[in-house]
Parts: C-alpha cells; structure tokens; sequence
C-alpha cells in the first residue's frame, strides 16, 4: 500500500471502523429492544442451514459482493481523476443481455460471455469518449448512465425477464460444497486478489498513480497516459458487468429499470470513503473493499430498522460530501489559517 | 474574427438545422405533425424541462454544472403534495418550495465555491441525497387535488385559436426565459457569469467576486428547479418521489445543444429555448411513430448531446488554431 508516516493512520482503518460502529449499534438495539444479542433474527446470529452459514453477517458478505465488485472497479478510474456514472446502467445491460439468452435457449456460457463481453464493450465506449474525444468523464459516462438504462429496456422489451438456468443462479445464489460461503463473495475475493496482484506486483499500479497524480509529468516521463485512463474504464465496464450477472442471478431475473440503480453512488462511496482520493493519484484497493461492506452494513441496519431503501442514499451522499470537504485543500489551509493567532 | 463569430454560432445553426430537418420528417410521414396544436402541446409537456434548463444554463455558462435539477424537481413536487395534503394553502405551500429550491441550490454553490470542490462532485451528491429525502416526505406518489389546481388549469390559459392553447406552464416558462434573457444579456450579474466561464483568473483580476457570483447561478439553478417542480405538479397533478430521474440528461442535452459551451463563457437563454424544442421534437417523433419503444426518446437524447458536444470540441479546436500562430495581433495596444 501507499507508504505513510507513522502517525498517519492508513485510510482503510476508517470504513472498517465504521462497520464496527454499526455492528455495535445493531448488537445495542437486539440486545435491548430486540430478540437478544445472539438470538435468532439478531445481527449478530449465525445459524447453519443445511451446512452453509446463514445470517445477518453472511448476507453482508454476500450482498457486499456486489459493491465490493463494483469499487474494485471504480477505484482505478477515481485514482484517475475520472468518475463512471454508467456502471448501474451496465449492470442492468449485463442482466439483461444474460437473461434473455438464456430464456431464449442458450447455453449458460455463451450467456454469460455476451453479458460480459457487451459489458466491455460499454467500458470501451466510455473510454473512447474520454480519452479520445477528450470529454469531462462525469458527461461522457452520465450519457451511458441514462441512455443505457433504456438500451436494458430495449434488450427486454420492458419487461422483466426472468431465467431459470442452475448454471446462471448459482453465480448469485450459489453455494460451493467445498466452501460453504456465498458465491459472489467468493467471487469478489478472486477478483480483489487478481486486481491487487496486478495493480502491486506490477508496475500496473504504480503507472496509474503517476497518470492520476500529474498527467501531464506522467506524459513527459513517457507513460501512454491515454491507454492507461482508457484500460481503467474498460476494467469498470467489465466488473460492472459482473455485478449485474450477481444482481440478475439473485432475483432469477433481468429487471432493467432497477437492476443496479442508485448503484453508481454505493461504488462512488466505497471508494471515496475507503481513502482513495478524487483529487487522483492515489488508489487503495483494500479500503474500497471495506468501504463496500461498509456500505451494506449500512444498509442492513438501515432494513433493520424499517428504514426503506431509498433512503439509502442520503447518509451515503452526505458521507461523500463531508469526506470530500475533509480532504479539499482549500478546507486544510482554512484549518491552519484559523489555528494561527490573529 | 468574422469567422471565429460564425464558427461560435456553428451550434445554433446546426441545431436550427436539425430542427427544420426533423420537422420536415415529420410533416412528410404524418399527417397532422406540424400543427400549432401540436407545439403548443409539445411547450406545455417540455415547460418543466425548459425552466430547469434556462437555470441550469446559468451555472454552465460560469463553467460549473448541476445535476441536482432532477431531485430537486422532484422534492418540490413532493413537499407540494405533502404540504396540500396539510393543509396548507397552495400559495404558501409554492413560496416555501420556491424557497427551498433556492436554498439548496444556494447550499450547493456555496460548498463548490468555499471549499474549492468540483461541482459535478457535490452536485452529484446532492442530486442523491435529495432524491433519497423525497422518499422521506413521501415514499409514494400522492395525487392532488386542490380546487385552485383545477381553477388554474382550466382557466389560466392563453387560447391561440385553431385548437392551439397555451396553459400557464407555457407561459410561466416564457416568462422565465425573457427574465433569464435579460439577466444574461444587460445585467451586471450576467456579464460577470459569461467573465467567470470564460477565463476566470482574467475575471478575478478584473474585481469580479467569484465567490458571490458562483453562488448566485446555483442559485438560480435551484430557483428554476423549484419553479419546475411546481410546473411539474400542476401538470401531472401529483407529487412523485420518482419523479424526472435522469432529467439532468436532458437539461445538460438541451443546454449543450442551444450552442452553450460546457467549458463555460459562450452560450445563450434562447439556444437553450431550442435545444428544449428539439428534444420534445424528437419525443414528438417517437409519439407519432406509436411502435417505438420510449426508451428511445433517452438513447436519442444521449446521442444527440454527444453530437454537440463533438460539434464544441471542433470549435474549439479550430479557434484555438485559428488564435495561436498570431497572438500579438490580437493583443490591444
């Protein structure tokens, strides 16, 4: 990880203090108000059903797969100084383009690679947008954002699709016998491990964060800058198009108008809270995974309250704001000038 | 110079263009198309779209941009509701979402320009965390039906004769664009958002207050949006948290393709009026052809904005190589 002083604390230490706050929070309520604190229907209950572990715990882990998915994802394009908004419409694309191969009769392989394939092919789309005709990445992808949720709607024909293929549910539902967690979390694990073996045992990582801290260095010194912020996009197409394979499996259907929505902001927040900055130049990988569990624990609390889900969105935006706020340094020098005696 | 004053109405002209060329479609494979009924129709249906435009046009001609519009459409039109269902008196219940639309576009301005912070950053979390406070005034659609809301839509109205009426929502965004005309065009506020899009370091160096200046746009943006939403109640007679998702697409779409630059400084109130038109065209189109899928008339929109967007980036170019070989000779003496 990125080399820091001593007395700095690294930035992934403050998601995952978060989490333990709203575990602690939720053990408070079931221990009070609730069922008791390890009885069943509590957060912090664990029972085994049919050999598999089950639980508030485990749905974190398997519902954060998919944010998780998503950071790994945003994470590079962030370090950029980029931003995808596009990566809930190609979720729905994803499921989408899966669910309807395979209710039209085609093998789970072949729909699987389509989904993500067509899914690429939207990272590919919005890196040429940014990098080749030069758009401010928040337009060029707020363009596949809106635009794509209605391509999932004409891939569907607006309606939601539903599949029943074993191969294709397991990618959500799944249960390996040899390793009795959820698949998806299992999933995100290998792709955190791929992504962090890429990004720290080659040069891969360090090149991004001299593209992300000073493109114009970065061109100087002889990185292809252009091929670098392009690959990070194509990368978050493809992880996208995972996650919209989870979402889809999940519900044994392709709902285009939900799939994925709101999604844009979970993978936004897990990256910005879990201390990679958007001022670029910097990616924590490990932080933006906790920060994506984070991010279910906040909304497993959120459904444990009665909370809707729509409400969601409100802690997590304001969240952003202030850990933007926080690390803007027009707030840093405003913070020193105020500690000097007038 | 001649040139660079052409090459700079390019957009305009392009989008005048199109628009004769989609009317000429349309008035060919369909009878009925090009009626005045039809586009004061279109005017009434596009009146929300176009008010929130004619704000956030504002903040992208000082270089920023909202894409907040949609929510805050949608809290207004929500609070509505809830405040009718109050109780409270329909006169009231506007001034306060009025209010609140310019606060929280005022809120918005105010963390972008203290804090030196990208607008999309904040905006874009401000567009979430509105969206996600309409669902905690209400978490459903609510219909409204106040005695005056019938009274205004039955009576306030402008009849152009020949089945072509222009209900108050037409004319309220009318009156919005002759005002943003004239706060663009003759006011000091107006000259000092086309400096500060244009080169701001020139504009702070020439005594303009950035900060106010900055502030006052997004201000104005959500004063616009708050307007939109209560023309969005009026018209759809309830307040719904779902409401206008996605709309900042076709905000930034009807901005971008009026001729307005997204890089700020170079723009115009009445190229948005255009951009709007030719969006409601094109859902016109859609409409009319009846087979067609309305996902569509968003895929449409995308396309169309990153036309205009290529069309900028050309100018651009093409200015700047046309400014560069001889920069002496431009300079005064």
């Amino acid at each position: 990880m990125t080399p820091s002083s001593p007395r700095q604390l690294p930035a992934s230490l403050w998601p995952a203090l978060g989490i333990l706050l709203l575990i602690i929070v939720n053990a408070l309520f079931d221990a009070t108000t609730g069922p008791g604190l390890f009885a069943p229907g509590s957060f912090l209950n664990l029972s085994f059903s049919s050999g598999a572990p089950a639980g508030a715990l485990i749905d974190i882990l398997n519902y954060g797969a998919t944010f998780i998915i998503l950071a790994l994802g945003m994470a590079p394009v962030i370090s950029t100084r980029g931003i995808d908004l596009s990566v809930g419409s190609i979720m729905a694309i994803s499921g989408a383009v899966a669910a309807t191969m395979s209710a039209a009769g085609f093998h789970p392989v072949a729909s699987i690679a389509a989904a993500l394939a067509i899914s690429t092919f939207c990272g590919i789309w919005n890196a040429i947008l940014v990098t080749v005709l030069n758009l401010q990445p928040f337009i060029a992808t707020l363009v596949l954002m809106v635009a794509g949720r209605g391509i999932a709607q004409l891939i569907t024909q607006s309606q939601i699709t539903t599949f029943h293929d074993a191969a294709l549910e397991f990618i959500g539902l799944g249960r390996p016998s040899f390793l009795p967690l959820p698949f998806p979390f299992i999933l995100a694990t290998l792709l955190f491990i791929a992504t962090a073996l890429a990004l720290r045992k080659t040069a891969l990582g360090l090149l991004l964060e001299a593209v992300g801290g000073n493109p114009a260095a970065a061109r100087l010194a002889g990185i292809r800058s252009k091929l670098f912020i392009s690959g990070t996009y194509v990368f978050s197409g493809f992880c996208a198009g995972i996650a919209g394979l989870i979402a889809a499996a999940n519900i044994k259907a392709a709902d285009p108008f939900h799939a994925g929505h709101n999604l844009e902001l979970a993978a936004i927040f897990a990256v910005i809270v879990g201390g990679t900055s958007f001022a670029g130049g910097r990616i924590n990988l490990l932080g933006a995974a906790i920060g994506a569990l984070l991010m279910q624990c906040l909304i497993t609390t959120m459904y444990a309250r009665n909370i809707g889900a729509d409400v969601a969105p409100l802690p997590q935006a304001l969240l952003i704001l202030i850990v933007c706020i926080i690390s803007a340094p027009a707030f840093r020098t405003m913070l020193r000038t105020r500690k000097v005696p007038a | 110079m001649k040139s660079l004053l052409s090459a700079r109405h390019l957009p305009v002209l392009t989008a005048a263009a199109i628009l004769v060329i989609l009317l000429a479609f349309g008035s060919l494979r369909f009878d009925h198309f090009a009626s005045l009924s039809n586009f004061s129709n279109l005017l009434g249906d596009y009146a929300y779209i176009g008010i929130a435009a004619v704000g956030a046009t504002f903040v992208i001609l000082s270089g920023g941009i909202d894409l907040s519009v949609g929510s805050i459409i949608a809290f207004t039109a929500v609070l509505m509701a809830d405040l009718l269902s109050r109780g409270v008196h329909p006169l009231i219940a506007a001034a306060l979402c009025l209010l609140i639309g310019t606060l929280l576009g005022s809120l918005t301005g105010f963390i972008i320009s203290i804090f030196s912070l990208p607008p999309f950053m904040v905006t874009l979390s401000a567009m979430f965390a509105i969206r996600a406070a309409c669902f905690l005034v209400r978490d459903q659609s609510a219909s409204i039906n106040h005695p005056l809301f019938t009274w205004i839509n039955q009576h306030l109205e402008l009849d152009l004769g020949g089945g072509a009426i222009l209900p108050l929502r037409s004319l309220l965004l009318i009156a919005v664009i002759a005002v943003g005309f004239i706060i663009a065009r003759s006011t000091r506020l107006g000259r000092n958002i086309y400096a500060i899009g244009g080169h701001e370091p020139s504009a702070r160096l020439m005594g303009v207050n950035i900060r106010a200046t900055k502030i006052s746009t997004y201000a104005i943006s959500g004063f616009c949006s708050g307007l939109a939403g209560l023309v969005f109640t009026m018209y759809k007679q309830a307040g719904d948290p779902t409401a206008a998702i996605g709309l900042e697409l076709s905000v930034i779409a009807s901005v971008a393709i009026g001729g307005t630059l997204l890089s700020g400084g170079v723009g115009s109130i009445l190229g948005t009026l255009l951009g709007v038109i030719i969006l409601g065209t094109i859902r016109l189109l859609i409409d009319f052809q009846g087979n067609l899928n309305s996902a569509w008339t968003s895929i449409a929109t995308g396309l169309l904005l990153l036309l205009f967007l290529c069309l900028q980036k050309l100018i651009m170019s093409l200015s700047r190589r046309r400014s560069s070989p001889a920069p002496a000779a431009t300079r005064p003496a």
